[in-house]
């Protein structure tokens, strides 16, 4: 006799344990669909989070009494009235810098405006709200600059305007912009590519294509895989020693003629995210390689071709979508990575457009995380800012890798 | 005979030559290939190389020895204070904050997308979670600073939550993990064989019970590797503990305390201006030579485990 018989429950007693099993089992379900709202909620957080930093009321003070400039009120002049006054009271040499920088009347009207509130009236920032703050608690907020600045000007401001995405760095969190900082990255990323897609997409061929199961090729695909989980700082470290110090002359562009900088380049950024990104585009070009079908290959070999030959003319042009869109996705991790460059040596404060591989740089997170770090919420104000240009940076190139995949999915 | 050679000579009668042909070019192109994919052994090396070069820099130095780097809790290479530990704690305290909240978190909603969601409704939420897994870590340090703490600071009070602290950076970084974790369990719940289900079903289990006493354990070498994974990156993981866990070594076990970690150690030190040869920068690649180590150790553990596990299944 089974000693256990009478463990399982009989009548009445399975009923209700089956009640009690079931209520467990919606109950778990619960639990673990709440696990998944906790994680759509944090998304939803930040980003209200950043959204939420990027507008708001701004309380500022004029330095300068803006009727010293002009009788109108400012936002009424036209652009020559702005060219006069900026003529008329800026100093002959500024006004020549500037001249040199960009011809002034070429300029828009709303650049000459941020000169103006720049270089004359002078804003000095007293206290930033959030968006929220802002529309929730107006009246408040309202009673409270008037108490405690009573020169002070309230307004709504946004923080991410047209003019944020053109002017270069400024000490001024009210006129820095991510100009520099985009420009710096749109480099970064391109000499990576340069240097990481011939690399990486010619390694994924090898061992696709090529490799026999020996144990070299074995420990290559370990490696690679391996390399994609070392810590990005490590990276950095590495472009440290090698890029920025060791080949110095090279990187900094003394080879080459060019005197005024050190490793510190935007060619030593660039192939320390280019090394970064290799593992990452070699294991997405291995993935389009081995979904090109194998009756592709063996009818080339079967007409006669080549390795070389069925690799170029037909494996290669199948697999092209998917190794670009692998090359999409390694370009937004290296957009959004920050840790390497700093170690590399981002400058924080570069007001002058990159001018080729040679120049020192700042990018879009390194600028995010130099204004995030700073005491006062204007800085936090733009650094959300330039966290939005860069989500959406980010999001359109997602977005293009999965147009892509689509396209090519729809092919076969 | 003087006939019969101009025929063997004619091309038409030649004997067919099987030998294959040398083709020089085929074999350069091949060269370049095989050195391409040897570039990915060629960089683990130099990080060995020169991380291990400098870290030998660092140990080899008179000052530094292994009972101080060991047994003291101060870390200030600049004035001969080489204890490793508040480096190494915060570390640990972050990174387990981290996984606490992504372990549960990732495995449940694993759990919901690979046994309870339809197919619609996954492939409807999946994405959300491929949107958390894209944002760049310095927006989550951005999001730690400015959300994460003063959220902590209204439940907890100012006076026992610093503002740059262990908790915030360790809760977000769990965030940031969690899309990692359920990704790959999901995988390895999904590799679980139907049958195993349906058997269960059979014998009236519930789908609570058969997830969990079944599916479950039959994937948890799988999740295992996710576990893993997920520590190695949490212990790498730089911009979120840069940004929000303070700045300075500081021997704390309070998660409300202001504390660097190895990461954060190294983008503060290495992002001022710092001269070569100096014991402050060797000192950052013997931390930075160890994070390697352990995280290559951590990877390739996870990668043996998935390994094991497919060839179970498949």
């Amino acid at each position: 006799m089974n000693p256990n018989r009478d463990y399982y429950p009989k009548g009445e007693d399975l009923h209700r344990s089956l009640g009690r099993r079931y209520r467990s089992a919606s109950i778990w379900q619960t639990l673990f669909f709440s696990a998944l709202v906790i994680a759509i909620l944090s998304l939803a957080a930040l980003l209200y989070n950043v959204i939420d930093g990027a507008f708001g009321y701004v309380a500022f003070e004029y330095k300068n009494d803006p009727t010293e400039f002009s009788t109108k009120p400012l936002d009424a002049l036209n652009k020559q009235e702005l060219l006069d006054i900026l003529k008329a009271n800026l100093s002959s040499g500024a006004f020549t810098k500037l001249e040199n920088e960009k011809p002034m009347d070429t300029r828009s009207k709303s650049v000459l405006y941020t000169l103006l509130l720049e270089r004359l009236i002078q804003i000095d920032t007293k206290e930033t709200w959030s968006m929220t703050d802002s529309i929730f608690r107006s009246a408040k907020i309202k009673a409270e600059v008037a108490e405690k600045y009573p020169e002070a000007k309230l307004e709504f401001r946004s923080w991410l305007t047209p003019v944020f995405l053109t002017t270069p760095m400024s000490s001024k969190a009210e006129f820095a912009g991510v100009r520099t900082a985009i420009l710096g990255s749109l480099w970064m990323v391109g000499i990576a590519l340069l240097f990481a897609l011939p690399i990486g997409t010619g390694a994924a061929i090898y061992l696709q294509e090529y490799a026999s199961k020996n144990f070299l090729n074995r420990i290559i695909q370990t490696n690679i895989n391996n390399l994609a989980g070392v810590p990005s700082i490590v990276y950095g470290m590495l472009g440290l020693a090698i890029f920025v110090r060791a080949l110095e002359p090279f990187t900094s562009g003394r080879l080459f003629g060019v005197t005024d900088s050190n490793g510190r380049t935007i060619l030593s950024a660039g192939l320390t995210m280019g090394t970064l990104v290799l593992p990452l585009i070699i294991i997405n070009a291995q993935e389009a390689i081995k979904s090109v079908p194998d009756s592709l290959r063996q009818a080339a070999f079967g007409v006669g071709a080549t390795r070389w030959q069925t690799v170029w003319h037909h494996v290669l042009p199948n697999a092209l979508p998917g190794i670009l869109t692998g090359s999409i996705l390694a370009v937004s991790r290296a957009i959004g990575e920050t840790a390497p460059l700093i170690v590399v040596g981002a400058s924080t404060f570069i007001s002058i457009d990159p001018s080729g591989p040679f120049s020192k740089f700042t990018a879009l997170p390194i600028q995010i995380f130099q204004w995030t770090t700073r005491a006062q919420s204007e800085f936090h104000s733009i650094a959300a800012s330039a966290i939005i240009v860069l989500l959406i940076l980010l999001l359109t190139l997602n977005a293009a890798a999965i147009l892509l995949r689509n396209r090519v999915q729809k092919k076969y | 005979m003087k006939q019969e050679n101009t025929i063997m000579e004619n091309q038409l009668f030649r004997p067919l030559d099987l030998k294959k042909k040398m083709r020089p070019g085929e074999s350069v192109i091949q060269a370049l290939l095989f050195i391409a994919g040897l570039g990915s052994i060629f960089i683990t090396l130099a990080i060995v190389y020169e991380l291990g070069k400098e870290a030998w820099l660092f140990f080899g130095n008179p000052d530094v020895t292994f009972a101080k780097f060991f047994g003291t809790t101060t870390w200030q290479p600049g004035i001969g204070h080489f204890g490793i530990w508040p480096l190494v704690t915060s570390t640990l305290i972050t990174s387990s904050i981290a996984i606490f909240v992504s372990l549960p978190l990732g495995l449940a909603v694993a759990l919901f997308l690979s046994e309870y969601a339809s197919p619609k409704a996954r492939s409807a939420l999946k994405p959300i979670l491929e949107i958390l897994a894209g944002i760049p870590t310095v927006v989550y340090g951005y999001f730690a600073l400015l959300f994460m703490t003063p959220l902590l600071q209204s439940i907890f009070g100012k006076q026992t939550v610093e503002v740059y602290n262990m908790a915030s950076a360790g809760l977000v970084m769990g965030i940031m993990i969690l899309p990692l974790i359920s990704s790959m369990s999901e995988d390895a719940l999904s590799a679980v064989p139907r049958a195993l289900r349906e058997g269960a079903y059979a014998m009236g289990a519930t789908k609570f019970e058969t997830s969990v006493q079944v599916v479950l354990p039959a994937a948890l070498s799988g999740i295992g590797a996710a576990l893993i994974i997920g520590i190695s990156r949490a212990i790498g993981e730089t911009m979120i503990v840069a940004i929000a866990a303070g700045s300075g070594p500081n021997f704390t076990f309070n998660p409300f305390k202001a504390a660097e970690t190895m990461t954060g150690h190294i983008a503060r030190i290495s992002g001022g201006d710092l001269s070569y040869n100096s014991i402050d920068y060797t000192s950052l690649f013997a931390i930075a030579l160890m994070l390697f180590l352990v995280t290559l150790i951590l990877n390739l553990i996870s990668q043996g485990i998935i390994n094991k596990f497919r060839q179970r299944y498949e």
